[in-house]
């Protein structure tokens, strides 16, 4: 019906840890859990196909271990995928499968196309240098060469995630949790990409700096359009943020609709399960 | 405008092996601009319809079409997850006797913010915000605090608001009038009968019946599971 502000698609992407053997290659069903219980292989993540549309929050929950983390990896490249298609619409309009291209055009789309929020910050910043000079180098990679232009762009964005300019020369290190990922934030964004990934970036931070960060993500997503795909245990979160959500178990997608129908009206055992352990 | 035919749900419970049936053969429909009410028993199932409609509850039998503006008619269990946000944004209004909002939103905010996600500028979003803060006469000193402060009353004000500044063209309204005391519900009742006035569709179960009275177009009798019009 509405498929022209697709910005994101992923289809039936893998990836495993380990060659595999002819069996649990051949049919996935004889794993346990997610490992083979032939030859070993970790099967991490599973056939997964999803859209992301223009402007959504996209929420994955599921246990440690799920696989949450590795498909938010292998959509910022940190991880090869093992098979399966990724298609961007800010990298030629969708055409060409990005998992294919060469790893100069994977660094470009990884520095202008998206922005990636770790849970540890150590991850996402270099956390010796000035939080300016880690914009600055998030936008040195996105092509900028104008020393003003940069220090303006940096002002601006770390205003808007409330640092205080007094303090943009010094370094995250002596930053508290939550100002290290607020200027994780702020670096992610800082090339007006139409994508970011934010990986747990609200765990080990106490429940008023958590609502800060949960404000500043809704404020960004409303004044910048941006499209988000927010992987979370913490249902609250996914509950307060997200338009859809997907339920991973294993390395595979178990459930997945709109974010009130899968907290009131859950499918599948684990949802369930899931569901009734809110607190 | 809307069209629930056979309609049923049931809930199954892994853990206890068990699928419990909430409702089945449910079926009427609602012309536009018309205000069909709900009565039944507690427990008849009047909120799984409502909120099967809404989409918050997956049937299990049946269909629900809705004469959309944007997609035209549509089984709103068979459309993408994604055009149903989208409805919800734009067309489709729910409300209910509890307020589930972002935490550290002030009450002005969140009207505004209703109205931001259709696509209303800032500046007009603000001054309808404020209009109609006062018309539910929630006091200025709340508007820029928190809601978790408010009173149950403020509250259910305060989230009647933030749907009704929508216009939406079908609002479904869940017993939002539970707990308000008389001055409140009259308000209101006024505000949904402005609604009804502009053509908004409207679906609502009240507890209170005399609150219905005048104001519905026909009643659905759960344990009739009979539609009957209402002078």
């Amino acid at each position: 019906m509405s498929t022209n502000d697709i910005v994101m698609s992923i289809r039936d992407v893998s990836k495993r840890f380990g060659e595999g053997c002819e069996a649990c290659r051949e049919d996935t069903s004889i794993l346990n859990g997610n490992i083979c219980p032939d030859c070993g292989t970790v099967h991490a993540v599973r056939d997964i196909s999803f859209d992301l549309h223009e402007g959504e929050i996209l929420g994955i929950v599921g246990e440690s271990g799920s696989g949450k983390s590795t498909l938010m990896k292998m959509m910022y490249f940190d991880q090869e995928n093992t098979s399966g298609d990724y298609y961007l619409r800010s990298y030629e309009n969708g055409a060409e499968n990005v998992f294919d291209v060469s790893s100069q055009k994977k660094r470009e789309i990884r520095n202008e196309q998206l922005g990636m929020v770790y849970q540890n910050p150590l991850h996402g910043l270099k956390i010796n240098f000035s939080s300016m000079t880690n914009i600055a180098e998030k936008l040195i990679a996105g092509g900028s060469r104008n020393v003003g232009e940069m220090t303006a762009r940096g002002d601006m964005f770390l205003e808007k995630v409330n640092i205080p300019l007094s303090r943009k020369f010094e370094a995250p290190k002596n930053f508290s949790g939550g100002m290290q990922q607020r200027v994780q934030i702020a670096k992610a964004l800082s090339n007006y990409p139409p994508i970011l990934l934010l990986d747990e970036v609200t765990t080990g931070l106490d429940l008023s700096v958590q609502a800060d960060v949960l404000e500043l993500i809704k404020e960004i997503q409303r004044e910048m359009g941006v499209s988000m795909i927010v992987v979370s245990h913490d249902l609250a979160i996914i509950r307060m943020l997200c338009d859809r959500t997907m339920v991973l178990l294993n390395g595979e997608v178990i459930e997945s609709g709109i974010t009130d129908q899968i907290l009131e009206d859950p499918q599948h055992e684990y949802t369930q399960q899931l569901v009734y352990s809110i607190l | 405008m809307l069209t629930v035919e056979n309609f049923g749900k049931s809930f199954t419970t892994h853990h206890l092996n068990q699928t419990r049936k909430a409702v089945s053969g449910i079926s009427f429909n609602v012309e536009k601009g018309e205000f069909l009410g709900i009565v039944g028993k507690s427990g008849s199932g009047k909120s799984t319809v409502l909120k099967s409609i809404y989409g918050t509850y997956k049937p299990n039998e049946g269909q629900i079409l809705y004469d959309s503006e944007r997609f035209g008619t549509v089984n709103l269990h068979e459309i993408p997850d994604h055009d149903l946000i989208r409805l919800r944004k734009t067309e489709i209004g729910y409300v209910s006797q509890f307020l589930k909002v972002m935490p550290r939103t002030t009450s002005f905010e969140l009207v505004v913010l209703s109205l931001l996600e259709m696509g209303v500028d800032r500046v007009t979003a603000e001054v309808t915000a404020e209009e109609t803060l006062r018309h539910f006469d929630l006091p200025e000193a709340l508007w820029h605090n928190y809601p978790n402060t408010f009173s149950g009353g403020e509250k259910l004000r305060l989230n009647i608001a933030c749907a009704v500044v929508k216009a939406p063209r079908l609002l479904l309204l869940d017993e939002p009038t539970a707990s308000l005391d008389q001055a409140s519900k009259l308000k209101v009742r006024e505000s949904i009968s402005k609604l009804k006035d502009s053509g908004t569709t409207l679906i609502g179960i009240f507890h209170d019946l005399e609150f219905m009275e005048g104001l519905c177009d026909k009643v659905y009798d759960m344990s009739a599971r009979a539609v009957k019009e209402t002078v």
